[in-house]
């Protein structure tokens, strides 16, 4: 019974939490509820017996994705709407519905056509770290790999971008300029 | 246990904690001021009852009585709702924690850990982590240029600091090869040679030093640097809504200090003649001390310095040590 009232708890509280992602003109009040809908997906992990993704799923989401949107964000005054210019709402409308309805006919149907299997059953005894480490070192060796692989591509060049100009001073850099811009006007 | 038995003895678990706890956090304040006080040969709170103890109660008094003001630009809603969550994810941390051995009263044995998630290291980390939202929202919402500069320090620091963090805590990990802070425990049951400090000392001053940084204390505390940002997040702050925000910084660092001392100083075993409850009692008192000397001996350091601190010291010791450690387990 418990179960049921979390889901649906979990579930009401998520839908309403996009919903003002999508809906609100605030950037502030988009950010905060995606930030709450990622967390209350967590809470389905939790209800499913998968804690090891629930945990990861708060911190990779909620503690790095989304702080970093909050930081691009700086960039903006929030306090103020985002007034937004749609030309066809109908349209866009239309189109976002449907392929969210595709997105939904596709994951149910193999649900309701009972041809769901699982390859890699649950093993008992087996705590929920270890069998996620035994599924990711066996069956996705590959794409575990080579996911680190562009992981680490990414930051050396994130760091080689980033890391160009880093021992020049800005502070100095701009008295140097302020003196120049004295001497000119004299 | 029946279903009932569980739902009941775990609201009850989770009233004497929060009571408990955000008690603690008030107390913290006193002992804070005392033990500065202490350090630079002043006397501290006197005044209000036996060596100013009643202190924490006017305080009280005064926060929960004080006008609650909310600026007119600001966004409201989020603008209230921020210390909420710092309060609320410092509270929901400590669900995972073994506070204590387990103990029987009333012919009941008592489990003294909220819910014992098998991923406990991670869950607490994790909403500690997430505990990052209250001084951003707060800092966004207000519309105030200090507020802003504080938030935006927070993301930098918080986000840094939680990758040490996790990288120091990773060997330990390694060695235990369990994700649950009861596994960790039961691993240094053996006594005091067990302790994993003795096997891990740099994990352990990365994950203090990480930790210090995390929850907003003196050498780092830039997220509200009086000198120069005002209050950081919290300028626009009064009342209770800022008491929230003290109440989740200092039951952040008990949690810390329960953390460092379960991962690190033998948990709640015995310890020789000392009971096991005690016995991380006291490794709880002196962590909270250690933050609070920290306070006192040392100065802030500039907002460069700690991101160099972090990102050119901390991180690569951090994986050079997870290196070694796999090294010597691989052996």
């Amino acid at each position: 019974m418990f179960e049921a009232i979390a889901f649906y708890l979990f579930s009401a509280v998520t839908i309403v939490m996009f919903t003002i992602t999508v809906m609100s003109k605030n950037a502030l009040y988009s950010m905060s509820a995606l930030a709450a809908g990622m967390i209350m997906i967590s809470g389905f992990f939790f209800l499913l017996g998968a804690d090891f993704l629930g945990v990861v799923q708060i911190i990779v989401y909620t503690g790095a994705v989304m702080a970093l949107y909050a930081f691009g964000m700086m960039f903006f005054n929030t306090t103020r709407l985002v007034e937004e210019k749609v030309r066809a709402p109908k349209l866009v409308f239309l189109l976002s519905g449907l392929s969210a309805l595709l997105l939904v006919i596709a994951f149910t149907a193999p649900i309701v056509s009972d041809h769901i299997e699982a390859i890699y059953p649950v093993v008992d005894g087996v705590e929920n770290p270890q069998a996620i480490g035994i599924v990711l070192f066996t069956k996705y060796l590959v794409p575990f790999e080579v996911a680190a692989v562009m992981l680490l591509v990414a930051m050396i060049a994130g760091i080689i971008l980033a890391g160009k100009k880093m021992d020049e001073s800005l502070t100095l850099k701009v008295d140097a300029d302020d003196e120049f811009q004295k001497k000119g006007s004299k | 246990m029946t279903l009932t038995e569980f739902v009941i003895s775990t609201i009850v678990k989770i009233l004497v904690v929060l009571g408990i706890f955000s008690a603690l956090a008030g107390f913290g304040t006193y002992l804070e001021r005392k033990i500065l006080a202490f350090m630079q040969r002043r006397l501290g709170p006197m005044h209000v009852g036996p060596y100013g103890l009643l202190q924490v109660l006017a305080d009280g008094i005064k926060l929960f009585t004080k006008e609650d003001i909310i600026p007119q630009n600001s966004v409201k809603p989020i603008f209230m709702i921020a210390p909420i969550i710092g309060a609320a994810t410092a509270f929901i941390a400590l669900a995972a924690v073994p506070l204590l051995p387990e103990f029987e009263i009333f012919g009941i044995t008592v489990h003294p850990i909220i819910s014992d998630v098998n991923v406990g290291v991670l869950f607490v980390l994790g909403v500690m982590a997430s505990g990052l939202y209250a001084p951003l929202l707060a800092g966004m919402a207000s519309a105030n240029k200090w507020g802003l500069l504080g938030a935006a320090r927070t993301v930098i620091q918080l986000l840094s600091y939680e990758v040490v963090t996790g990288l120091s805590i990773m060997a330990p990990l390694m060695m235990v090869g369990s994700l649950s802070l009861i596994d960790i425990n039961n691993y240094q049951s053996g006594g005091f040679a067990d302790w994993i400090i003795w096997t891990q000392p740099v994990a352990f001053v990365l994950f203090l030093i990480a930790g210090f940084a995390e929850t907003n204390r003196t050498p780092f505390d830039l997220l509200e640097h009086e000198a120069e940002i005002v209050s950081g997040y919290a300028t626009e702050y009064s009342g209770m809504r800022w008491g929230m925000f003290f109440i989740g910084e200092y039951t952040n660092m008990i949690t810390l200090a329960f953390l460092a001392s379960l991962i690190f100083l033998g948990g709640f075993n015995d310890w020789g003649f000392i009971p096991g409850a005690l016995a991380i009692i006291l490794k709880v008192s002196f962590l909270f001390f250690f933050f609070l000397w920290t306070r006192a001996a040392w100065p802030h350091v500039r907002p460069d310095q700690l991101m160099w601190l972090c990102w050119k010291v901390l991180l690569p010791l951090a994986v050079v040590n997870i290196v070694i450690t796999g090294l010597v387990l691989m052996i």
